[in-house]
C-alpha cells in the first residue's frame, strides 16, 4: 500500500478528478475572458469594473480562482514528488506551494469583493 | 557499407568505474538480420559482452534493450528497423539498475508485477470441473494475456523511472487489468483498492510511450483507462 499524506485529495482518483473538473473550469473561463476582450475593444474601466460588480461574473470568478487553486495544488505536488528526491527539500517546496496558493486566493477574493 | 559500426554500452562493476561506449564494427555483409545476431558477432569478438538472450524468437522476453534510442527486442529487431546512418547504438534498458554490460536487476519491475497478485482470486466454492467463461467474457482477455513481461513498456516510461517503487508501470497495470476483466476473478474490490492512492496508477500521464514500446503490439494506456473507468464508477 502507498500512503501519501500532502496530495490535495489524500487519493489519486480524487486528485484525478478534481484536475479534470477544474481544468474544464479554466478552459471555460479563459474563453470567456478572450471573448470578452475580443468584443469590446474600446474597453475602459468603467465597462471593466462593471462586469465584475456583477454578482455572476464574481461567482465565475470565484469559481475560476478555486479551480486554478486547486489545478496548481494537484499538479505541482505531482511535479515535486517526481522530481524531488530529497525529503526535505520536497516538504518545503510542497509547503512553500500551499501557502502561496492559500494567498493568492484570499487576495483573489479580497480583489473581486474588496472596495 | 555492409560493414555496421555499433558502440554498445560497456560497464563491470568489478572492474569498470564507470559505463563508457565501446566501438566494434560489424560485417553483416549487406544483410538485414536482426540486432541480437549482430550482438552475437560482437560476443565472437569480445567474448567478455554479457547479455541476457533465451528463445530468440520475440517468446521468452529476454533480451529488451535499448536500441539507436528506443527499447524493443533484439531478436525480433531488424537492423532496417532501427539503424541510422550505418551506425548502431546498444543500451541496457532505461531506468533499471545495471548488473553488468546490457543486462538489468529486473527485481523492482517483478516487485510491481507480484504486487498486482497475477493470478486468479476466486473465493466461491470451486465447481466440479471449471469454472465456465462464455466466449465474449473471453474475448475481453485479448490483447491482455499476451504480455511476456520484457519490461521494454516500464523502462520507456518516465513515471516509472522517477518513481519504480511507487508506480506499477504499465507492464504491471496490464496485468492487472487482465485480472479485473476476467468474469472468474471476483477479487474486483481489493485489486481496485490497492490502485486508488496518486502513485500506483495515477501517476500514469498518457504519453503512450510504453504502446509505442511494446514489442508484442499491446495497449498498456488503454488497459490504465479501463481501470480508471471502473475506480471512477466505484466511487461516485
Amino acid at each position: 500500500m502507498v500512503t501519501n499524506i500532502t496530495n490535495l485529495g489524500r487519493s489519486g482518483l480524487s486528485d484525478w478528478l478534481i484536475q479534470r473538473v477544474s481544468a474544464i473550469v479554466l478552459a471555460v473561463y479563459a474563453l470567456f475572458m478572450v471573448a470578452y476582450l475580443l468584443f469590446h475593444p474600446n474597453l475602459d474601466y468603467a465597462a471593466w469594473s462593471g462586469l465584475f460588480a456583477q454578482t455572476w461574473m464574481r461567482i465565475f470568478s470565484l469559481l475560476a480562482f478555486i479551480s486554478m487553486a486547486a489545478h496548481a495544488w494537484v499538479g505541482l505536488w505531482t511535479i515535486s514528488t517526481d522530481y524531488l528526491k530529497h525529503t526535505g527539500a520536497r516538504f518545503g517546496f510542497q509547503v512553500v506551494v500551499i501557502l502561496a496558493i492559500f494567498v493568492f486566493l484570499v487576495w483573489g477574493v479580497q480583489v473581486l469583493w474588496g472596495a | 557499407m555492409s560493414t555496421l559500426q555499433v558502440s554498445v554500452y560497456r560497464y563491470n562493476p568489478e572492474t569498470d568505474s564507470a559505463p563508457y561506449m565501446q566501438e566494434f564494427q560489424v560485417d553483416t555483409q549487406g544483410r538485414d538480420i536482426m540486432v541480437l545476431n549482430v550482438l552475437t558477432m560482437i560476443k565472437d569478438q569480445d567474448s567478455s559482452l554479457a547479455f541476457r538472450r533465451s528463445c530468440r524468437e520475440g517468446v521468452c522476453g529476454s533480451d529488451g534493450m535499448n536500441m539507436n534510442g528506443s527499447n524493443g527486442l533484439a531478436c525480433i529487431t531488424p537492423l532496417s528497423d532501427v539503424v541510422k546512418d550505418n551506425k548502431l547504438v546498444l543500451r541496457p534498458l532505461p531506468g533499471l539498475p545495471v548488473m553488468r554490460d546490457l543486462v538489468v536487476d529486473m527485481g523492482l519491475f517483478y516487485k510491481q508485477y507480484e504486487r498486482m497478485q497475477p493470478y486468479l482470486q476466486n473465493d466461491t466454492a470451486a465447481p466440479a470441473i471449471e469454472r465456465l467463461q462464455s466466449p465474449e467474457e473471453r474475448d475481453k482477455l485479448d490483447g491482455l494475456y499476451e504480455c511476456i513481461l520484457c519490461a521494454c513498456c516500464s523502462t520507456s516510461c518516465p513515471s516509472f523511472w522517477w518513481n519504480p517503487d511507487k508506480f506499477v508501470g504499465p507492464a504491471g497495470l496490464l496485468q492487472a487489468y487482465r485480472f479485473l476483466a476476467d468474469s472468474r476473478d471476483n477479487a474486483t474490490q481489493a485489486r481496485l483498492a490497492e490502485l486508488e492512492d496518486p502513485f500506483s496508477l495515477f501517476r500514469c500521464r498518457g504519453i503512450m510511450n510504453c504502446v509505442s514500446v511494446c514489442p508484442k503490439g499491446l495497449n498498456p494506456t488503454r488497459a490504465i483507462g479501463k481501470i480508471r473507468e471502473m475506480l471512477l464508477s466505484n466511487a461516485t
